[in-house]
């Protein structure tokens, strides 16, 4: 049994932020399934938007009217503006602990455009994204594991959480496997913060990584908490064709322009005014208008066609002091250099607008009227507070991870000083020991099989475009799935390294979030951010100006709601 | 096409010693050595130890021996190793570290020699309001080292780990150091000096390249620790050190 006063699950960019903060008062470990530098963090390319106004004029309150629009409205104002201030002290602290920025002629932070980032309300592209060349989130990865480090915060690397203990609505602890032993592990808390990442893996074409999973908000979900937004995930315009690999929207920031099969520049007819800036959700539907019209670089119209990023204008010299890690994808997986050749891309599930629902400060909301679950906390991707509404724009995901990381690693240090430690039942790891005894033991089929079709029906019937016929037969093919999954057990009986067993742990949260985001799309009968319905193309903001709050109860979903923080920007039509 | 991998499997719970598996696969020569992998772990045998994520070359997880070369499983393609239809394709774990399970080997000894430089922003300088300033050109000189993922290939292919000085910090480490030494801000170079310039540190390094050719960021690590070995040499001349 380890006792801590503050657990930290995931060790990306929110878990380390809040990690820092909290064992400034509070003793904390952080624990993760993937050594910390492994973490997904470190994929985030393109830059993290602060209105510093370095290149051009800026304030925060078009940074935070940005993000509102982005999101379609749903995005809680107050947050946005939390996310806006505050970036700029972020960015700055960044710098101070050792960030190496890109830099400007003068020496500051370098600047520039980003999808959906305007001056003054929606004028023109504005330089808000700050960056290390292309490989931003890298580099605040290791800035933090850095500090952490220097702080020598505690760390429990390669290590599972596979159950969350809750006592009378407060978090007391948690449930690990040590991957190198196979052995359970008992840790008890006053503060638990899941920090856990995204879940694209549920879906065929994805940038995310293998490890992202969703582990802490099916945990959250299975314990009676909760989903927010689930039904709102973003499908990044620009992923490598067939593979899904991220190319950051930095390569349009930098002047990149989508072409069709006539090389036609496509987003002027989508987005006059911003053009290959608009925001993802909106750049994403035209590019598959595109395809549908036969206008693919293909010309088939099947969902797999796809269409072309030309940056040969922009000139090697900029790419390759802007954007070389896009060069070296570019070379190492298509085997063109994208100063003489366009990059072949199609829409990649990227990033999830909803989890686990959260206040300002991080702690989780039991439900509709504010409720907070005592002592238990969630940030970052994984968490849904939320400044991203219906559509995240680029950048703002980091912005999320440190702003929210912060306050949340704040708030934790505060609460531990008040809480007393909750009991634990008296075998606390009996479910996790069952879980593990039941997978590892006995012969059942392999999960192969079911994984690979929850991605197909993902990617085909709750992916860009949805409609209700295909959502209802996805929800019922998902629960049989769910069903089936009961009989897997992992081939591998070891105890020690035992990745099979994980991957099927990992294939059950999988499944469960992807059955809650089928489900919460079949739900709203509307067309809002990224979540498209050909049977009901247009926004309802009177109807549905409203969080989804998603619960799985005796294995079904029963959804309620709660209101939409817009108390300063009045929700409006959306163009750019 | 047709490929078989070869790849090196060991259980500790079962195994006296590694051994050799062959697996015949289906895959397209476009797809990644860990795509193949992960065919089999999903589809033939789930029992297949490795480490992966990010898939894109970016995370460091999945580095190994790929034909005897130190490589990145999600950074190479089987066209790239796999020259016609039928050919093997040899997998095995990273050197130097202790092995744990099939392809994953214990990285605690290569993480506590980089913790050893001290890889973190060092100055008690007091900290501006805004940024602190620093040039492109300043930018630029460390700019390489902080393409480093901590993969750990470097240090499977330094011959002076092979036993000439298995204390040696190894190559990433110093390429770490390099990153904090030559950046404007930092002003750790005497702090890190006692691990430096040390017969376990860079003077161990005897230009082998090894490091610099398998470095799938295609960092420049011999040229950077070259370039710290001169620094240090300058700091004694100029009596800073």
């Amino acid at each position: 049994m380890h006792e801590y006063e503050a657990l930290i699950v995931g060790a990306g960019g929110a878990g380390l932020y809040a990690a820092l903060e909290a064992s400034r008062g509070a003793r904390t470990a952080v624990i993760s399934k993937v050594h910390p530098l492994r973490s997904h963090t470190g994929a985030a390319q393109g830059g993290i938007g602060a209105a510093l106004g370095n290149i051009e004029e800026d304030r925060p309150e078009w940074h935070a009217f940005d993000t509102v629009k982005g999101g379609d409205y749903l995005t809680d104002q107050g947050a946005a503006f939390i996310l806006a201030d505050d970036a700029v002290r972020a960015v700055y602290d960044l710098e101070h602990r050792g960030l190496p920025f890109s830099r400007t002629d003068a020496g500051r932070i370098d600047q520039r455009r980003f999808g959906g980032h305007t001056r003054n309300f929606g004028e023109a592209a504005v330089r808000r994204s700050c960056y290390a060349a292309d490989r931003t989130g890298h580099m605040i990865l290791q800035t933090l594991y850095q500090q952490c480090i220097k702080n020598e915060v505690s760390f429990f690397d390669e290590f599972q959480v596979l159950d969350l203990l809750i006592e009378k609505n407060t978090a007391a602890g948690l449930v690990a496997l040590e991957l190198g032993t196979g052995q359970l592990h008992v840790f008890r808390a006053k503060a638990i913060l899941f920090a856990t990442g995204g879940f694209g893996r549920m879906f065929r074409t994805t940038s995310n990584a293998y490890a992202n999973t969703g582990d802490g908000p099916a945990l959250v979900l299975r314990k009676g908490i909760p989903l927010q937004d689930m039904e709102f995930f973003q499908f990044h315009p620009t992923g490598i064709r067939g593979m899904g690999i991220l190319i950051t929207e930095g390569v349009r920031g930098e002047g990149g322009i989508l072409r069709n099969r006539k090389k036609q520049r496509f987003m002027e007819r989508y987005a006059p005014t911003m053009l290959d800036l608009a925001p993802r959700d909106m750049v994403s539907r035209a590019i598959m208008q595109e395809i549908r019209a036969g206008d693919g670089i293909r010309g088939d119209r099947k969902i797999d066609d796809y269409v072309y990023l030309d940056a040969t204008h922009l000139g090697k010299k900029v790419i390759e002091a802007k954007l070389p890690d896009i060069a070296d994808f570019c070379r190492t997986y298509l085997g063109i250099d994208p100063a003489d050749s366009p990059i072949p891309v199609q829409p990649t599930a990227h990033y999830a607008m909803g989890g686990i629902p959260t206040d300002n400060d991080g702690r989780v909301l039991a439900d509709g009227v504010g409720t907070v679950v005592r002592g238990l906390y969630a940030a970052g991707e994984c968490a849904c507070v939320s400044v991203h509404g219906a559509n995240r724009l680029g950048t703002n995901s980091l912005v999320d991870l440190v702003v929210y990381g912060r306050r949340a690693g704040q708030d934790i240090a505060r609460y531990v000083q008040e809480a007393d430690p909750p009991p634990v039942g008296k075998e606390p790891e009996a479910a996790a020991r069952t879980l593990v005894e039941t997978l590892r033991g006995g012969k059942g089929p392999h999960g192969g099989e079911l994984r690979e079709r929850m991605k197909d029906l993902m990617m085909e019937s709750v992916g860009i475009y949805r409609s209700a016929e295909q959502m209802q037969a996805a929800v019922a093919e998902l629960q049989s799935l769910r069903d089936r999954y009961r009989e897997v057990r992992a081939q591998d009986g070891s105890s020690g390294y035992n990745t099979d067993l994980l991957e099927i742990f990992e294939l059950g949260n999988l499944l469960d979030l992807a059955l809650v985001t089928a489900a919460g799309a079949l739900n709203r009968t509307e067309s809002r951010g990224a979540h498209s319905r050909e049977d009901y193309p247009q926004r309802d903001d009177e109807k549905w100006l409203k969080h989804t709050l998603a619960r799985l109860q005796a294995d079904q979903v029963r959804i309620a709601y709660r209101p939409v923080d817009i108390s300063r920007f009045e929700p409006k039509p959306r163009a750019y | 096409m047709n490929i078989t991998l070869q790849i090196q499997r060991y259980n500790p719970e079962t195994d006296e010693k590694p051994h050799f598996e062959r697996y015949s696969i289906e895959v397209d020569p476009g797809a990644r050595v860990l795509d193949a992998l992960m065919q089999i772990k999903h589809n033939i045998d789930g029992s297949l130890a490795l480490r992966k994520s990010c898939a894109h070359g970016v995370c460091g997880s999945d580095a190994m021996l790929i034909n005897g070369i130190e490589r990145l499983a999600c950074k190479t393609l089987i066209k790239e190793v796999a020259d016609a239809e039928g050919a093997l394709i040899k997998v095995e774990p990273l050197k130097h570290l202790p092995l744990q399970r099939d392809l994953m080997v214990r990285q605690d000894e290569f993480f506590e020699r980089w913790r050893k430089v001290k890889p973190f922003l060092i100055t008690e300088e007091a900290i501006a309001e805004k940024e602190r300033v620093q040039s492109p050109e300043q930018r630029a000189v460390f700019d390489d080292p902080t393409k480093c993922i901590l993969c750990g290939a470097c240090y499977s292919a330094c011959p002076i780990l092979d036993g000439k000085n298995t204390a040696f910090l190894g190559p990433a480490a110093l390429a770490q150091a390099a990153r904090f030494i030559f950046d404007s801000r930092d002003r750790g170079l005497i702090e890190r000096l006692l691990v430096l310039d040390h017969p376990d540190g860079l003077w161990a390094c005897e230009n082998h390249f090894q490091c610099t050719r398998v470095c799938p960021r295609g960092i420049k690590i011999t040229k950077n620790i070259n370039l710290t070995k001169r620094r240090i040499k300058q700091a004694k001349e100029k009596g800073e050190a």
